[in-house]
């Protein structure tokens, strides 16, 4: 029997919402780490039990969390799960993020006010477990950087030639900061990943992370002296049928954008949607063409358009766009979904979910027709990822 | 024994309750105390300062015998009554956001 498992990062804490097949009833798990920025968490696709959690705070820094049952218990991997700590030399490095200075020099970013700012590393926006080995998990932080774990989290490297890229000096901070928060693994060519920053724009590697070249053809800011940089635009979110490798989505800034060929030019098919400004994209599982997006009423005004909660679906890849509507709010609804709070099951029909600022976690059973709240008064969400249990 | 008070977040970070006793060689110091304090609980390295710089994190301050020692040398003693075990040093989290 088929089984879904979304994780949940909130404000506040972690959540784990579990369901079988049906996803009619709903499990919840939670607060884990209450109190806790947690930014996101992601199951690994090679071990159903082995899911990554990125726990973070202004106070007291980075931690990593790792569970081994499925978000039953947790620990940082490097030291024992459960138990008191024991007596010695600090056995955990698994929090500790160092830019790899010596092989790409520790150079400077743009500000705010368009000075230049040395890299500094806050935190892990988003964590993106190996299709093939639970060990391996890569991180994307802020300030913005790749780095890869090879032992299950406890040890971290960065892969320096994204920074090092040389194009750091145009890279600047969006609202939230200055951070890599997209990491999308490539199934048919595993030397091959796409990540996003904001305010600096898609890069792709083609050699397992050695080097790194922009991929924003295409894109258009006003936000930047040259609205067709090769840098320093403002990518949101970009995802990814893992069936068919290379045909990306994207929700910029403004403008929701499209890719035939693996983010080297990009079209715009924002089409009817009634703004084109938002966070969250994702595709249908089975249907490559189907995408959806949630959008927002502006950079200024970061809730949904109207009052209302609608999520909007393409079937032809952009362009025509219907809203989703049914068992959503449609009036005084000022809520926002941010950029890794939606996610795919992979169960027949596809499940799709959300989670808002207000702390609702929405969930539709059939591919967005209709939703229905798993919970309703959660701390502001997020993340949203989802493990199919098969 | 040197004792320390751990904020709410570090106390579940560390599975432990809110004063921890360290044995510390004098001269006992900001760094000694915290050096025995990462050896014991490993989880809390990189939490209370920089894993390199050893730098205090900018929101979390260091008081004793009701005085802010967050900006003493981290290798001036501490005052006796801390060392003596009498008075504990106090990691706090700054007032900030809201």
């Amino acid at each position: 029997m088929a089984s879904v498992r979304v994780l949940v990062g909130t404000r506040k804490g972690a959540f784990i919402l579990a369901s079988d097949g049906k996803r009619r009833k709903w499990d919840i798990s939670g607060p884990h780490f209450a109190g806790w920025e947690m930014y996101h968490l992601k199951g690994s696709p090679a071990d159903r039990d082995r899911v990554y959690a990125s726990q973070t705070s202004g106070w007291f820094g980075q931690i990593i969390q790792r569970s081994d049952d499925g978000g039953k218990t947790w620990h940082q991997p490097g030291t024992p799960a459960g138990q008191p700590p024991e007596p010695g030399p600090p056995k955990s490095a698994s929090n500790k993020f160092a830019y790899d200075s010596a092989a790409a020099a520790l150079t400077t970013h743009q500000w705010y006010d368009g000075t230049q700012h040395p890299w500094e590393f806050k935190r892990v926006w988003h964590l993106e477990p190996s299709l093939t080995d639970p060990d391996t998990v890569y991180a994307g932080v802020e300030d913005a950087a790749i780095f890869r774990s090879t032992d299950g989290g406890q040890n971290w490297q960065e892969l320096p030639g994204l920074r090092g890229h040389g194009t750091g000096p145009k890279w600047q901070p969006g609202a939230g900061g200055m951070c890599l928060h997209t990491i999308i693994l490539d199934p048919s060519n595993p030397q091959r990943m796409w990540i996003a920053i904001s305010a600096a724009g898609a890069f792709r590697t083609d050699d397992g992370g050695k080097n790194w070249k922009p991929i924003n053809r295409g894109l258009k800011s006003q936000h930047i002296p040259d609205p067709n940089a090769e840098v320093g635009h403002c990518v949101h979110h970009i995802a990814m049928n893992s069936q068919r490798p290379g045909v990306l989505f994207m929700q910029k800034h403004w403008d929701v954008m499209r890719s035939d060929d693996a983010g080297d030019n990009w079209t715009e098919v924002s089409g009817n949607l009634p703004t084109d400004f938002g966070f969250a994209i994702d595709v249908h599982a089975h249907e490559p063409e189907t995408i959806y997006v949630l959008p927002i009423k502006s950079d200024s005004e970061h809730f949904v358009h109207e009052g209302k909660l609608r999520v909007f679906r393409s079937k032809t890849g952009g362009n025509e766009w219907e809203p989703l509507t049914k068992g959503l709010p449609q009036k005084d609804c000022y809520v926002n979904v941010l950029r890794d709070a939606m996610a795919v099951d992979s169960l027949d029909k596809c499940g799709i979910y959300f989670g808002t600022t207000g702390g609702q976690v929405y969930a539709s059973a059939d591919a967005g027709d209709g939703w229905n709240p798993i919970v309703r008064d959660l701390p502001a969400v997020l993340s949203v990822e989802v493990q199919t249990l098969k | 024994m040197i004792r320390v008070i751990l904020p709410f977040h570090l106390r579940t970070l560390a599975h432990t309750e809110a004063e921890v006793m360290l044995d510390v060689a004098p001269p006992v110091t900001q760094r000694a105390v915290l050096d025995a304090l990462e050896a014991r609980y490993p989880m809390l390295c990189g939490a209370i300062r920089d894993h390199d710089t050893k730098q205090r994190r900018a929101f979390l301050r260091f008081f004793a015998c009701e005085e802010d020692l967050s900006h003493e040398s981290p290798d001036a003693p501490l005052p006796e009554a801390v060392a003596s075990g009498k008075e504990p040093l106090i990691v706090i989290g700054a007032i900030a956001g809201g």
